[in-house]
């Protein structure tokens, strides 16, 4: 894999959000650099533990600041958010973060049945999603796609939309990022924990509910846990944090029913290591770098 | 403790909301109507934020097990304690075994109804909000029905008779218009499809709940562009970004969508602008068929109205205290 090199970002765009809110748009297109910068920023916020802040949010390529202004006036936020982006060198940052070991089961039936069920909201209505994502990114075929799919990890990029559900973006170069279509109209349903993908970005659903993303795969393992039943979700309800780098591992229908089994009984627990994450040796060999995180994951 | 006969079409249990976990994609929920919630709790004197019943276009029917004081403040829902009818945005006692119950909605949409002591229902990660969607909060994560039997928490309450005076009350207009401060990702409106929003009458459509409201009127066009990588292909999509309670959203250019505290955290959708923090009361006041009129304001009016209503605010704790 040739290294990644991205364009230089623009400069950054701030906007109020009525009272309550600031906006920052790092970029307008999705990029490693955006999100990075976009998290070392809401990082350092964190750190300076300013009051009046009420949530802070890293998304893909921009971040939200939620503020109550009777305590902190928004033009004073927004002075101090353009200092700290003056004061970080962005470009060269590292982060502590984790590797998660992710079990999923590709065309399973569940997700199947549901997709089925919504032909009339798609572009391709003769087929399955697996088929469309599989033919629109050119792979011969969807063993070929599902490869592709697992082949290298994903960075979690944003987290939300409902809890705990993680935009993924793969660690490979734009020439072989996957990107499909949203569903033309949204479905009204979706299994919980489907594997889904929209745009450039893997999602995990984490409740039952609408969504447009294809979906191809099934999830044993929950990522939302609101009564912090299995071991994993003693300390926080969600699993996935922006940062993490989660690589999934393709299970067949015995190696889900296996988990699963573990699941019920509220044993299971992720496999995840701590490491410490370099982007610029990322950039340089994406290849080589994550045979090494993938490596340590299951040493 | 309250016996519930009837939920009426939608009853929750909210207090002042459920915060710091936006980033993990928890929306807020918590009361819709800010100030007409925090009246409530003044009235019969409790803490302004603790929890209440959140009544929506009927109210509930509900025995009361033991003596209690309770108000009711926000929509004009007609309010009867065994069959006679009673003042809202006063406090009142309720001798054990009275049962309360509600006429026809007059105007508005959402009524509050608070009892001394609060509901007492298990706090859920800081809240005793109900998120219905995942099912966490309030009455086991649902709105309220027949059968249900409701805990209030001790309270040494305030008096009856102590009232909200009639101009410090909310108001609750058949046309409502909407301060907006326009930004976010709104570069990617053309000047029509702003013209448009700004300028179109917008009628409230039937999905109007506590997750948003959706309008129909006019018809935004959005600049025209090659979309950025990840973004997506429709013109109304961008790489997804968080959204701010309030924002509005245009998917597809056709029915903006007003986003209120059980919304979703983010997504793709170009948001345009974000309905000031005092109007997301007259968001929640407003239903199917309401006259809508998105007007565009910038900081400073934005701030001067959040001033104002809390001199309203405390002019209520004042006259009650």
């Amino acid at each position: 894999m040739p290294p990644i090199v991205e364009s230089p970002l623009p400069e950054a765009r701030y906007t109020y959000g009525g009272d309550e809110f600031i906006f920052c748009e790092i970029a307008e297109a999705m990029s490693f650099g955006a999100n990075f910068k976009a998290l070392a920023i809401c990082q350092e916020l964190g750190r300076r533990k300013v009051d009046g802040i009420v949530e802070i949010c890293p998304a893909n390529a921009s971040y939200l600041v939620r503020l109550d202004p009777d305590v902190i006036a928004p033009s004073d936020l927004l002075a101090q958010l353009k200092q700290i982006e003056a004061s970080l060198d962005t470009a060269h940052v590292s982060f502590s973060t984790r590797v998660i070991d992710v079990p999923a089961y590709y065309d399973d039936p569940w997700t199947r049945e549901v997709l089925m069920r919504f032909r009339a909201n798609h572009q391709a209505p003769e087929g399955t999603d697996l088929e469309y994502v599989t033919r629109i990114n050119g792979f011969a075929s969807e063993q070929e796609f599902i490869e592709a799919h697992h082949g290298s990890p994903y960075y979690v990029s944003m987290v939300g939309f409902v809890p705990g559900l993680p935009w993924c973006f793969q660690m490979v170069g734009p020439e072989r990022q996957l990107e499909v279509p949203k569903y033309l109209t949204p479905r009204t349903d979706t299994p919980a924990l489907a594997l889904s993908h929209g745009g450039a970005f893997a999602a995990i659903y984490p409740v039952q509910g609408p969504g447009g993303y294809q979906l191809f795969a099934m999830c044993p393992v929950p990522i939302f846990d609101p009564k912090e039943e299995l071991p994993d979700f003693q300390d926080s309800f969600v699993i996935f944090r922006v940062g993490d780098i989660l690589k999934i591992r393709p299970v067949d229908r015995e190696g889900y029913d296996a988990i699963r089994a573990e699941v019920e009984a509220k044993t299971y627990r992720y496999k995840m290591i701590d490491v410490e994450f370099e982007p610029q040796e990322f950039f340089a060999d994406p290849e080589a770098y994550n045979a090494e995180l993938v490596r340590k994951l299951y040493a | 403790m309250i016996r519930v006969h009837d939920g009426g079409v939608r009853t929750t249990v909210q207090d002042a909301g459920r915060f710091g976990l936006y980033h993990f994609g928890m929306p807020p929920s918590g009361a819709l109507d800010d100030y007409s919630f925090r009246a409530a709790n003044l009235l019969v004197g409790n803490e302004e934020g603790a929890a209440v019943l959140e009544a929506t276009f009927s109210g509930p029917t509900l025995e009361f097990e033991e003596d209690a004081v309770i108000a009711v403040t926000g929509a004009d829902l007609p309010l009867k304690l065994d069959g006679e009818e009673q003042p809202s945005w006063t406090s009142l006692a309720v001798k054990g075994g009275q049962v309360l119950s509600f006429d026809f909605l007059r105007a508005g949409a959402r009524a509050y109804i608070a009892v001394a002591g609060g509901i007492d229902v298990p706090v859920v990660f800081g809240s005793r909000s109900t998120y219905a969607l995942c099912v966490i909060g309030g009455l086991e994560g649902r709105a309220i029905r027949e059968g249900d039997v409701l805990p209030v928490g001790s309270a040494r309450p305030a008096a009856a008779g102590r009232t909200v005076d009639e101009r410090l009350r909310t108001a609750l207009p058949k046309e409502v218009e909407l301060r907006v401060n326009m930004g976010l990702c709104d570069y990617r409106l053309t000047d029509e499809g702003r013209r448009s929003f700004l300028e179109s009458e917008w009628t409230v459509t039937p999905a109007a709940d506590r997750i948003g409201y959706r309008y129909r009127g006019g018809q935004l066009s959005f600049v025209e562009r090659e979309q950025p990588f990840g973004a997506g292909s429709d013109p109304s999509n961008v790489v997804d970004v968080g959204y701010p309670v309030g924002s509005i959203q245009v998917p597809g250019g056709v029915e903006p969508i007003c986003l209120l505290n059980d919304a979703v955290t983010g997504g793709g959708y170009v948001t345009i602008g974000t309905v000031i923090s005092v109007d997301r009361d007259a968001v929640a006041q407003s239903k199917t068929h309401g006259k809508t009129l998105f007007r565009a304001v910038g900081i400073e009016e934005a701030l001067q109205a959040r001033a104002e209503r809390r001199a309203r605010l405390d002019a209520v704790r004042a006259a009650l205290s």
